[in-house]
This record gives structure tokens, C-alpha cells and sequence, in this order.
């Protein structure tokens, strides 16, 4: 099985083709290694980041951008997003602070993605 | 009257990267004029990831790479004065400007870098007929009310123009419980980056219509209905084609203009392809001392490209300011050829600055195996290089050696394909 | 009992109101419809100054008009109004048009307009050179100037406020009764229906005038709402004309205009078709490009690159050529404005002279104030000199933080407009009253401020702050955020 993908690791987006040979795969057409790790997981795991706001208390915004730290499975963006608007933050919050620990079981925190 | 040797107009990217490589590059006063609360400009609002790869090489949100610059720029000497707004430059280098606590500021300046940004187009500009209801947002906008004040603009979304933005606050209204309908592109290919159609739209099963745009809007208080209509080569709306959308909300991604109303005010040539500064490879206008980067500049798709020219603008507003640098007066003028919308510079100094320059420019359609040229005026080619895909949405450069240029007043940049 | 009540907010209702404000131990109150004064007609025109030369001698028109002129010229002055007396021209191309010209000429002296004069071609492209070189020549109208129209109602019934005038916005007027020496006004509000008594009644409810009439009288003249589309340009546009330069009337119809607005824009249009549906502001493809195309046969450097908005309006025009103004067969006490198409909005301060006198005559006691309030003053932070800019946000920081970027409009000046006599409370009205969201980004940074500025001052929720009309809501609600809190 063969398929054409577009690497969304970087701005470059970079056409790969992946093929499947006996469960293990061959990815051609990326310039780097996060672009074959891409191609690979996009096959049978695919992950994505999570970008999104929390409520803040006492801030100069009533929101604060949070980001989960690295990708989490994509099936549980949805999941994820249900937990993450639980969370009301107060200020002062620095960016890199955990503002919930181990999303949906995932292992990844929520941080903080500015001083607020 | 207060003075600097330097005075940044703007603190968004652009500004802070200024302000800090004229800072590296031995200047020590220097003033940035920010008009919002904070640094950071529309970073702040950006909280998607996908900045830093190339200056920091790591994946960033738009707030952590603005944090990361205003915390290197908090440790130098450099000031930031926000809620400021900059009313007028002279071409003398004095600056008007106003706030709260000092009231009417005289700012001198030995040199000026402009770093105001850019605004987005709105429906005006393109004159999208039919009622003028309530739910009718520049992406940029609701993206604010969204990500910063933190309210829904709408529950049943529709959006105009592909861009970056458009796609980026798609999956974000997704994110946050409204339904986006469609993204609809007048043009017959996406203005975003590929990386956000597979991120923003197809993991969400958002339908993308390319040649189409909307051609009419519904709704006395609040927007009700919109109608989408196919286009023809000519971007006409073909009759018989109309699609209805019962929605409440349509953004409008339609494309961003550099903020030239201050650059104007100083009397510097503008670029009427770019929409801004006509600058020479250093970032200086036709003005002497005052600098461009940016956005204000010419319209990019990566801060971190953003970043790049204005770190270049800081180092030669310190050089200017620190060694009386002056252009040589053997320049090159870089002129747009065949499927080339402008370049960026538009003059190269062949003795003054750097030994290499980056020529920046778009084209203005897609191309599929193109070869990228620079003639002389008697068509002798200086240089080729073949690229794969040009695409309009993103920025292309090529780099030259100044020598390449010698003797010659005018070359131009063109795609044959 | 209310002496008068004025129904419609609209130029000419402000202008009744301002008018009667200054007469003592009167009850005025004034009924609008909509979300804010000055909301229908009047706040999407041309906003011109008519010199007079256009309407048939001897009618209501010609005389309103040419009186009207002189009189905006002193409001301007007295309220702060945005005006411009920049002349007009009637630029003919071709003989045909000359001789319409000619005959234009001649009826302007017959209604006595000042400072009129035949010019020829050289002349014309001397006075504008960026119009098109290819014509015969034009009526030049010294007399003639732009205003910002909605400003010119909103400054009356501010004054007219001041002076002790009521005005209830989202009131609308569903029927009158004459009931002997009064009337009986029904009105409906989010609150419910009321009935309000009033011993006189001023119709001036614009394209629903027919309607309002119907309810007292059958009236002697049909509404058919006629609607016009513009394009409203940047001002960098705003100095291609520095007169207003309108074509000849013919047979194919009155042609279309290229003109600086009073705030420095350039504005071009509008066509002219009937609509069914008064409210129908909408515009289209074709009848902007009908626009464009007629307009460039005036001039073709228009850069609508640099559109920034487009908007059409509705005129409240009839059957009849003629204004209707007086009062109904049944009773002297119940007064129509109506059928006020072009040049309404230059009349409107003399058929509100006239109106009062009506009422005068039908009995309503004219006693004039001693303490009649009769100026109006705002700032405008841009047009301070550099000593007026520091003084004022010396005065008032608020002035020092500027909101609108395009048009440097200050959050002093926003709030001033808030909590003017008649306070805006719409982002919209914030911008009719101060100018901030006007300029080329149409609002797209301030108004996510101005919005935060309503909320602090009035106390509304974000969500309840509307753009314009009913049900205008900007926002739906704050994303679904700290829920946990929420629940607890």
C-alpha cells in the first residue's frame, strides 16, 4: 500500500509518499528524520499537538495560551479539549508551567505558554 | 525633547528583533514605541505552534517565541514604552507620538527602524455584496476575541480565503464547539501553508472550496445565510452555480497590507507590488536612518523569516548610528520579471553591507518545475536555479553574491516556466 | 400629557426636535424605532449640501433647499458638524448636457441660489484635474458643500436633549387614535405595549412616513422606497475631487457622484432603484459595477483598491415630486414630513422652522427659553494642535491612549460618546458619534476595544454590546472555558 502525505512537522510541508511492505514502512520524499517519524505515525498512530487557552483569574487577559508539550494521540484531541477547559488558572503564571498534569492519561502536561 | 540613538516603531516581532540585534551590535539606546500593553503584537494572539523551527530549532507557540524575545530583550538596556501610539515621523527623524502618562512626545531619533506590522483586508476592500449584519470578522479579529478576550464569534462558521489564518482559526473554532462549514478560495489553490490544510482542515473533515467565493450575505441583525458561488479563470461567479450556508458567522482571511500610513508621513518611497518600503539590501528606505523589517515590509509567512530581516535591519541601524555607514552609491536595482509579484530588496549596494544578499520575492501563480532567473538589461543570464514548486502563499529567496552584480544598474528577477 | 411627540429620529425629526427645544414648558418626546437616532435614511446618503439649482421653481424643494443651505452652513458652526462648503460641479459631455446645464443655470437664479456660474471646459479641468479631460463644461455652485449627515441628526437631537427633549430609542409606533384634543399613541418596546398621549403629533418616520400617516389620515402620497448603493473610498482617495462632481440628469437616469465626504473620503454613487422591502439596504454585484462604470465617465483614476466599504441606503421618495409637508384634512394638530427624497437632508433645518410655526398656529404655546442651550462642542483629539493634544490628556489621560488607529481616535473621545445626551451604545453608534472604526481597517483592530470600552462604561455584558439593529450581537458567549469553577 502506498500513500502520499503532506509532512506537517515543519513550515516546508514536504510531499512523502509512504509505503507499506509487510507492516513495516518506507517513507521517501522528506528531507529530515522528524519528517520519516512523521510519515510512520501518520500510518498507525497519528499525533498532533494541541494548541488552545485556559481561563485565567487575575490576569491582564481573562484567557492564557496553553499548548499540550509534545503531540498526543489525534483521536483524543477531542477528549483532551473536554479536559483542558476545565482548568481555571490564577495569575501570575510563567510560561513552561504545568496547568494539568497527564492530559486524558497521555503522559503529556498542559503548559502554560506565557507569562501571564 | 526626548532622543535615542535608536527608536523601533512597533514591538511586535519584527521591533523586539530589531531592538535586540542593534542592541547585540553596540547600540545602547534604544526605544521601542509599542501601541498595545504588552510586546509581542499579533504573536500574542498566534497561540497555534509552528514558530521557531528555523531561529530557535524547536517548535514554539506564537506567545512562547514572543516571550522568548521580549525576556532577551529585558536584559539589555534597551526601553519599551507601550500604550504609545506613534502619530507621525519627519523625514528629519523626529517622531510624534501619544500617551496616557507623558502626554505629547517629541522623539528624536539618530535612527528609526519601522516595524508596524500589517492589517488584514476587509470586506470593503473586496466588495462582497449584500447585507451588513453583524457576523462578518476579519479572521484576525475573531481570532483575538477568541484566543485573547475569550469569546465565541459565532456557532456555525464559514470562512473566505485559505490563508494562514483562515485555516489556523478553523481548526481553533472547531476546537472550541462551533461548526465551520466550509473554507472557500477565490483562487484555484490554497494561500496556506500545505502543513496547515492537512492539520487545520482535513483532520477536522472542514471542506475546502477552491474557485469559489462568496457572492452574497444574508441577515438584518445577525448574519443568517451566505451564498457561495463556483468562479470562472476571470474569477467571475459563474450564474447556476450558488451553494446556500445557513450560518451565523463568516471570517474573512483575504489577504494582509503592510501599515505604510507613518512611512508615508516620512516621505519614503513606497513599492506599490510589495505595498511597502522600497529598501536596499541593509533594510534602509530611501530614507537615510530609517530602516524597514517586517511586515511593514512586505507580507511573510514565517516569523521566523520575519525575524531573520529584522535582525539584518538592527545590525545596520547600529552600524549607521555607531559608524557614520553610508551607501556607496554603486547600486543594483532589482526589478520583478515574468511571474515574479515584487522582490524584496528592490536596491542591492554593491560596496556597503554584506558580501551576499538574500533576494526575497513571490510569484504570482502556481508553478510546477520552475527555473528562477536573474537577467542583466542585455538578457545575459546571471544566475539559474530550478525549483520543484513556486507557490504564491509561500515566500521564495535566493541568495546572491553582490560580485555576480557588478556593472550592472538594473537586473531582474523572473520564474520561466 | 406629551405636547409633542415626534416620531422618527431620522434629520428631520431631529430638526423638528431641536427646533421646538427651544421654546419653555413643553413635553417633547421622540419615538425612534431603531437602536439609535438617525439610523434609516439619514446615515446612508450622500451627505450633500445642495446648492438649490435642481428642483422645480415654486415648489416645497426649491424653497426648503435653498433656505436649508444657508441654515446648515450656521448648525455646522453652532453643533460641531463635519461640513465642507467645497462647491459642486455639473459637469456636461456633450452639448445635449450643456444646454441641461443652461437650463439648470437659470432655474437656480429662479430659486435664488448665491454664487452660481456657468464655467467652461478649461475652466473645469483647471478647477479638478483629475476628471476626465473630454468635457463640454459645467454649472459650478459655490453655495453647495458636504456633511457628515448622521452627524447633523445626532448633533440636534444631542442639543435638543439638552434642552429637555426625550428621545426613546426601540419604541416603536404601532398606531395613533385622534381622541378629541389628543392623541393616542401606541407604541411597542421590549417591554411590552404602552399608550402614550400627546397633544400634537410630527411624522416624520421617513420611508415608513405612508404608514405612520395611514393610522390618522389616508395619505395624499405613496412611498416607494428607492434604493442607492455607493462606495466609500480610503482617504487617500479623498483628494482626487476636491468639489462635488455630479452628471447631468437625463433620460437614462441622474447619473452618479464623485465626491469628497466631510470626513475626508471619497465617496462614489448611487444609483437608483425601487425596492420593495424599505429596510432592504443590501447591495449587489451588478449595481456596484453599474456604479463604477457610471462613475467613470466622470473619473477614471478611481482606485476601488482602496474601497473600504459599501453601503446603500434607501430614500424615502413617492409618486409625487414634491416634499409632503403640512397637515391632514382631519386635524391641524397631526403634521406630515413626508415623501423627503433628495434634497431632503439640506432642507431639513427650514421644514423644521416651518413645522414649528404650523404647530404654532394650531395652538401649541411658542414661548421662547432664556436658558436655551444652543451649541454643541466635542473634541476631536487628531485636529487639536500639538498644545490642544497635551492639555486635553493633561485634562483627561484618556485622550493620551488612542483606540481607532486609522482615524487616531482616543478612548477619551470614545467614552465622550458614550456618555453623550445620547449615549451610544452600539460599536456603530460609537462610530457614528466619534469616527473610530471608520477608517481602511473597517474596525478590525479597535473594535474589540470600543466593545471592552461600552461594556466598562454602561455596564452591559460582552455579549449583550450590538453592532447595530436588533439582534446585531457581536459576540455568542465566552468560549467554554474553567468549567470545573463553573460548576461548583
Amino acid at each position: 500500500m502506498k500513500k502520499e502525505l503532506i509532512c506537517i512537522v515543519c513550515p516546508q510541508g514536504c510531499r512523502l509518499t509512504v509505503e507499506e511492505k509487510d507492516g513495516s514502512y518506507q517513507v521517501s520524499g522528506n528531507t529530515c528524520k522528524r519528517g520519516e517519524a512523521y510519515g510512520i505515525n501518520e500510518m498507525t498512530a497519528p499525533r498532533r499537538v494541541i494548541t488552545t487557552t485556559v481561563k485565567l483569574e487575575g490576569g491582564r487577559c481573562p484567557r492564557l495560551p496553553v499548548k499540550t508539550r509534545t503531540d498526543v494521540p489525534k483521536e483524543l484531541i477531542f477528549d483532551c479539549m473536554a479536559k483542558i477547559n476545565q482548568v481555571t488558572v490564577k495569575a501570575p503564571v510563567k510560561m513552561g508551567d504545568v496547568v494539568l498534569a497527564d492530559v486524558m492519561g497521555t503522559g503529556v502536561d498542559v503548559i502554560a505558554t506565557r507569562d501571564m | 525633547m526626548l532622543t535615542y540613538d535608536l527608536v523601533v516603531i512597533g514591538g511586535g516581532p519584527a521591533g523586539l528583533a530589531a531592538a535586540y540585534s542593534a542592541y547585540e551590535n553596540g547600540v545602547k539606546n534604544i526605544l521601542i514605541i509599542e501601541r498595545d500593553d504588552v510586546t509581542g503584537g499579533i504573536l500574542n494572539q498566534c497561540i497555534h505552534n509552528g514558530f521557531g523551527l528555523h531561529y530557535f530549532k524547536e517548535e514554539l507557540t506564537g506567545p512562547e517565541y514572543a516571550q522568548r524575545f521580549e525576556d532577551m530583550v529585558k536584559g539589555t538596556t534597551v526601553e519599551v514604552m507601550t500604550q504609545t501610539m506613534v502619530l507621525g515621523i519627519t523625514p528629519q527623524k523626529q517622531i510624534y507620538a501619544v500617551n496616557s502618562q507623558k502626554g505629547y512626545l517629541t522623539i528624536g531619533a539618530k535612527a528609526i527602524v519601522l516595524s508596524m506590522g500589517c492589517r488584514e483586508r476587509t470586506r470593503g476592500a473586496i466588495a462582497i455584496p449584500g447585507d451588513r449584519p453583524a457576523g462578518v470578522f476579519t479572521a484576525g479579529t475573531a481570532q483575538r476575541y477568541l484566543n485573547m478576550e475569550g469569546y465565541m464569534v459565532g456557532k456555525r462558521v464559514v470562512i473566505l480565503g485559505s490563508g494562514d489564518i483562515g485555516l489556523i482559526m478553523a481548526r481553533r473554532m472547531t476546537l472550541e464547539g462551533a461548526k465551520v462549514l466550509a473554507v472557500v478560495e477565490i483562487m484555484p489553490y490554497s494561500n496556506g501553508l500545505n502543513r496547515n490544510i492537512v492539520q487545520c482542515l482535513n483532520d477536522y473533515d472542514i471542506p475546502l472550496y477552491l474557485s469559489h467565493t462568496v457572492t452574497n450575505i444574508k441577515g438584518q441583525g445577525r448574519l443568517e445565510e451566505i451564498t457561495v458561488s463556483e468562479v470562472d479563470e476571470n474569477r467571475t461567479p459563474i450564474p447556476g452555480t450558488e451553494m446556500k450556508f445557513d450560518c451565523d458567522t463568516l471570517l474573512l482571511s483575504v489577504g494582509l497590507i503592510p501599515e505604510n500610513e507613518l512611512t508615508k508621513s516620512a516621505g519614503i518611497q513606497i513599492d506599490p507590488r510589495s505595498n511597502g518600503a522600497v529598501v536596499y539590501d541593509d533594510m534602509q528606505t530611501s530614507v537615510e536612518g530609517v530602516f524597514a523589517c517586517g511586515n511593514v515590509l512586505h507580507v511573510h509567512d514565517l516569523v521566523d523569516f520575519v525575524t531573520a530581516e529584522s535582525m539584518k535591519a538592527g545590525k545596520f541601524a547600529a552600524r549607521y548610528v555607531l559608524e557614520q555607514y553610508q551607501h556607496s552609491g554603486e547600486t543594483t536595482a532589482v526589478k520583478q520579471g515574468d511571474c515574479v509579484s515584487y522582490t524584496v530588496p528592490q536596491q542591492i549596494d554593491l560596496q556597503a553591507g554584506e558580501e551576499t544578499t538574500d533576494v526575497f520575492f513571490r510569484v504570482n501563480r502556481v508553478i510546477k518545475g520552475g527555473t528562477i532567473t536573474l537577467t542583466a538589461e542585455d538578457g545575459t543570464v546571471l544566475l539559474s536555479r530550478k525549483k520543484a514548486h513556486l507557490l504564491p502563499a509561500e515566500m521564495e529567496k535566493i541568495n546572491l553574491k553582490k560580485d555576480l552584480l557588478k556593472g550592472h544598474e538594473t537586473v531582474t528577477l523572473s520564474v520561466n516556466c | 400629557m406629551i405636547d409633542v411627540a415626534i416620531i422618527g429620529t431620522g434629520v428631520c425629526g431631529a430638526a423638528v426636535a431641536r427646533e421646538l427645544s427651544k421654546y419653555r414648558d413643553l413635553q417633547i418626546v421622540c419615538l425612534e424605532k431603531d437602536t439609535d437616532v438617525a439610523n434609516g435614511t439619514s446615515k446612508a446618503n450622500s451627505g450633500i449640501v445642495h446648492a438649490g439649482y435642481d428642483p422645480k421653481p415654486g415648489t416645497l424643494m426649491a424653497k426648503y433647499n435653498v433656505k436649508g443651505n444657508a441654515m446648515i452652513r450656521q448648525l455646522a458652526k453652532d453643533l460641531d458638524i463635519p461640513y465642507r462648503q467645497n462647491g459642486s460641479l455639473v459637469v456636461a459631455f456633450d452639448d445635449e448636457d450643456m444646454k441641461t446645464v443652461q437650463a439648470l443655470y437659470q432655474r437656480g437664479l429662479e430659486n435664488g441660489v448665491p454664487d452660481l456660474s456657468v464655467i467652461d471646459a478649461q475652466e473645469v479641468r483647471r478647477l479638478e484635474p483629475n476628471i476626465n479631460p473630454d468635457i463640454k463644461g459645467a454649472l459650478y455652485a459655490k453655495s453647495a458643500g458636504v456633511i457628515s449627515p448622521w452627524e447633523l441628526a445626532i448633533a440636534q437631537m444631542e442639543v435638543a436633549v439638552q434642552n429637555g427633549v426625550e428621545v426613546r430609542l426601540e419604541t416603536e409606533v404601532t398606531g395613533i387614535s385622534l381622541c378629541g384634543d389628543h392623541f393616542e399613541v401606541t407604541v411597542k418596546t421590549n417591554q411590552g405595549t404602552e399608550v402614550l398621549e400627546t397633544k400634537f403629533v410630527v411624522n416624520a418616520a421617513g420611508v415608513h412616513s405612508e404608514e405612520v400617516c395611514s393610522y390618522i389620515s389616508k395619505p395624499n402620497f405613496h412611498i416607494v422606497p428607492n434604493k442607492g448603493q455607493y462606495y466609500l473610498l480610503d482617504k487617500t482617495q479623498g483628494a482626487l475631487v476636491e468639489r462635488v462632481i455630479f452628471q447631468c440628469p437625463s433620460k437614462v437616469g441622474k447619473g452618479v457622484l464623485v465626491s469628497p465626504t466631510a470626513h475626508g473620503n471619497l465617496i462614489v454613487g448611487p444609483d437608483a432603484v425601487d425596492v420593495d422591502n424599505a429596510e432592504d439596504v443590501s447591495t449587489t454585484a451588478q449595481q456596484l459595477a453599474f456604479v463604477r462604470n457610471t462613475a467613470a465617465r466622470t473619473c477614471n483614476k478611481i482606485n476601488y483598491r482602496e474601497s473600504i466599504r459599501n453601503f446603500a441606503g434607501v430614500r424615502a421618495q413617492g409618486t409625487v415630486d414634491e416634499f409632503i409637508v403640512g397637515t391632514v384634512p382631519e386635524t391641524d394638530r397631526f403634521i406630515n414630513i413626508a415623501n423627503i427624497k433628495s434634497p431632503g437632508l439640506t432642507s431639513s433645518p427650514a421644514i423644521a422652522v416651518d413645522v414649528v410655526s404650523m404647530m404654532g398656529e394650531a395652538g401649541l404655546p411658542l414661548k421662547e427659553k432664556d436658558d436655551y442651550v444652543k451649541t454643541r462642542q466635542i473634541v476631536r483629539f487628531r485636529e487639536l494642535d500639538e498644545a490642544g493634544k497635551q492639555r486635553i490628556i493633561e485634562k483627561d489621560p484618556r485622550y493620551g491612549r488612542v483606540i481607532c488607529r486609522c482615524e487616531t481616535i482616543t478612548e477619551g473621545e470614545i467614552v465622550a460618546a458614550i456618555h453623550a445626551p445620547i449615549g451610544a451604545r452600539t460599536v456603530d453608534g460609537v462610530k457614528r458619534r466619534c469616527n473610530a472604526g471608520m477608517g481602511r481597517c473597517q474596525g478590525g483592530f479597535c473594535s474589540p476595544r470600543v466593545l471592552d470600552i461600552i461594556c466598562r462604561e454602561t455596564g452591559l455584558k460582552p455579549e449583550e454590546i450590538r453592532k447595530d439593529k436588533a439582534g446585531s450581537n457581536i459576540l455568542i458567549g465566552q468560549t467554554p472555558k474553567g468549567q470545573d469553577k463553573a460548576s461548583v
